[in-house]
């Protein structure tokens, strides 16, 4: 304790050092430098080995050094029409499947913040318990709903609506129900948190001057309320385009996206190459919508700040 | 919730015009609905005789029982809940300091950088992830020769890489909206910076350092896709070997796991929900 003690001084001058500097050093090891390893695997060329890629460069005499960026992988991405069509076609999901929840997710995330209060932590714990519920085993629980002789159908079927069973499963739509059902706490959260610190005088001042409640939410609310629409399309549209329990399951064997593409040729091709060329191409895909909706945010933050009296 | 009294109770735009609100709460209904009936679904046939997961044919047990006899999917959960619980600890201290970082220190060099390496993994898709990790293990293991094998150690580091961001968020709310002034008197009282942190600052976000490992174990406990990239012969995880089997088909004795984990893990939230709340009431 003695020892303890007479640390203590210095510990705390090198608090910042450890506060900052191991988690740092942490994510730049683990998080940041596998990147860099990615990009250069992705110009590495596919071999029959262990690992399965060539070196990038090798000592060929005393003094030199040849380093072969090979570019097929990319052209192979750029030339078969497969690689396009996987990337435009999980664009496209996930923003369907973003406005979706924005859709689904708006409202409750209003209903929740103007409930009373005393209902409001309830009705919120309730939107984050599926989230601490195992995703994979939740995305399982669709399989038996949507199959040919799944829940829905026996429903259906019983009450004389359908005389054939749909086929849900295995096609787009078994997707986008998937990924609005697993994304929507995440676009709930961010709104609700924006939702609450909402000053609602605002629109109380809006209904005196005569404003009809569907202007004053168009004029006041959903202007106020964009950081949250923002974050949380965001912390639904980047993961989702990259995908790949739920097309893998509820997609079946031909579905189109990028993040089951990328498993594939990994697993199944053991193309290390290509798969690390379309993770990079993924990632240039994401970095951009990421980096400017971090921004965008921010903005938006500060002018809330700024407008506060 | 007593600490309503407190002023935040009256909302003028919110309760006020009840009876124009039920098309919202119309929604609401429909997406607890969306949110929860798969679930429940899930339950209610984990007790289903039949084989056949979509016809009910009366209640049994059966399913559990046979579960408990699967050495293969015991040794599984055994093995993920020992990663689970290693990357919890580990993640609750990288993300407390890192949350310590960000409300204690200000803006410090590279802030920037440090915040965004944070908020990535909250949201980069696990391919990427996972993929990134594994020639990161596999380039590690051609130059410095460790890690030797693949399995327990980088399926854990992998999943403090994310697990950490989770944990940050989660202390970092915390530690901004807590109150300063009892760390002040410690500190007016001539206690030392690391005794005031250990004795005054940790115990006020306890609760928050419960909830980040928690979140942490679950999350680790629930990863299929990065553990999958990761992982070598030989270790399989909860998640794998459920997969593996649902790619067969649906199953009678995931149905009943799936409702032993759907169990523990509301009974972790509950507990965690009531620690977090004994404080407030405390204070009030």
């Amino acid at each position: 304790m003695t020892l303890l003690r007479s640390l203590t001084g210095r510990t705390w001058r090198l608090s910042p050092s450890l506060n900052i500097g191991l988690p740092y050093l942490w994510l730049g090891l683990f998080f940041l430098l596998p990147f860099v390893i990615v990009f250069s695997i992705s110009l590495a060329e596919p071999a029959l080995a262990q690992p399965p890629y060539t070196a990038l460069w090798k000592w060929v005499e005393e003094g030199v050094l040849e380093i072969r960026l090979n570019l097929q992988s990319y052209l192979l991405l750029a030339e078969d029409d497969l690689y396009l069509a996987a990337l435009l076609s999980s664009l496209w999901i996930a923003l369907v499947c973003t406005l979706l929840c924005l859709l689904l997710g708006y409202p409750m995330a209003y209903a929740i913040a103007t409930a009373p209060e005393r209902w409001r932590v309830l009705l919120l714990m309730l939107i984050v318990l599926p989230f601490w519920t195992s995703f994979l085993i939740r995305v399982y629980a669709w399989m038996g709903i949507l199959r040919s002789n799944g829940l829905l159908n026996n429903f259906l079927l019983s009450l004389g609506l359908i005389e054939q069973p749909l086929q849900i499963l295995h096609t787009p739509l078994a997707i986008y129900i998937g990924i609005v059902y697993s994304y929507l706490p995440f676009m709930i959260l961010p709104l609700y948190a924006n939702l609450t610190r909402l000053d609602f005088s605002l629109l109380e001042a809006a209904a005196d001057l005569g404003c009809r409640p569907w202007r004053a939410f168009l004029a006041v609310t959903l202007p106020l309320s964009m950081p949250g629409i923002v974050a949380g399309s965001m912390l639904v549209f980047i993961p989702a385009v990259g995908e790949f329990v739920i097309p893998d399951l509820l997609g079946g064997p031909q579905s189109l996206m990028v993040g089951k593409m990328l498993w594939t040729e990994f697993f199944n091709n053991k193309d290390w190459p290509l798969a690390s060329a379309l993770a990079i191409v993924l990632l240039g895909l994401l970095v951009v919508p990421f980096v400017m909706l971090q921004r965008l945010e921010e903005r938006w933050g500060r002018r809330l700040e700024d407008e506060r009296p | 919730m007593r600490e309503t009294a407190s002023g935040l109770g009256s909302r003028p735009g919110g309760g006020s015009a009840i009876g124009r609100r039920w098309p919202l709460f119309t929604v609401l209904a429909f997406g607890y609905a969306f949110l929860y009936v798969p679930v429940l679904l899930l339950i209610l046939y984990s007790f289903n005789e039949s084989r056949l997961v979509t016809v009910w044919a009366g209640f049994s047990t059966k399913w559990y029982g046979e579960l408990l006899r699967n050495q293969q999917l015991l040794d599984a959960a055994w093995l993920s809940v020992r990663i689970a619980a290693v990357n919890a600890s580990i993640a609750v201290v990288l993300g407390t300091l890192a949350a310590n970082a960000l409300v204690r220190h200000g803006r410090f060099r590279g802030r920037t950088g440090f915040e965004l390496l944070l908020t990535a993994p909250l949201v980069m898709p696990d391919v990427i992830i996972g993929l990134s990790l594994l020639l990161l293990f596999v380039a590690m293991q051609q130059v410095l020769g460790w890690p030797p094998g693949r399995g327990f150690t980088t399926i854990t580091i992998a999943h403090i890489t994310f697990s950490m961001a989770y944990v940050a968020v989660i202390v970092r709310a915390r530690l901004a909206r807590m109150e300063r002034s009892l760390e002040e008197a410690a500190m007016d009282l001539g206690a030392r910076p690391l005794r005031v942190y250990l004795s005054i600052t940790l115990p006020l976000i306890a609760p928050a350092l419960l909830a980040g490992w928690l979140l942490a174990f679950t999350l680790s406990l629930d990863d299929l896709v990065i553990a999958s990239f990761v992982s070598g012969p030989g270790a399989t995880t909860l998640p794998m070997l459920i997969y593996a089997s649902v790619r067969m088909g649906v199953s009678p004795q995931i149905n009943a796991l799936a409702t032993i984990i759907v169990a523990l893990v509301t009974l972790a939230v509950v507990i965690a929900g009531l620690t977090m709340r004994r404080p407030k009431g405390e204070r009030t």
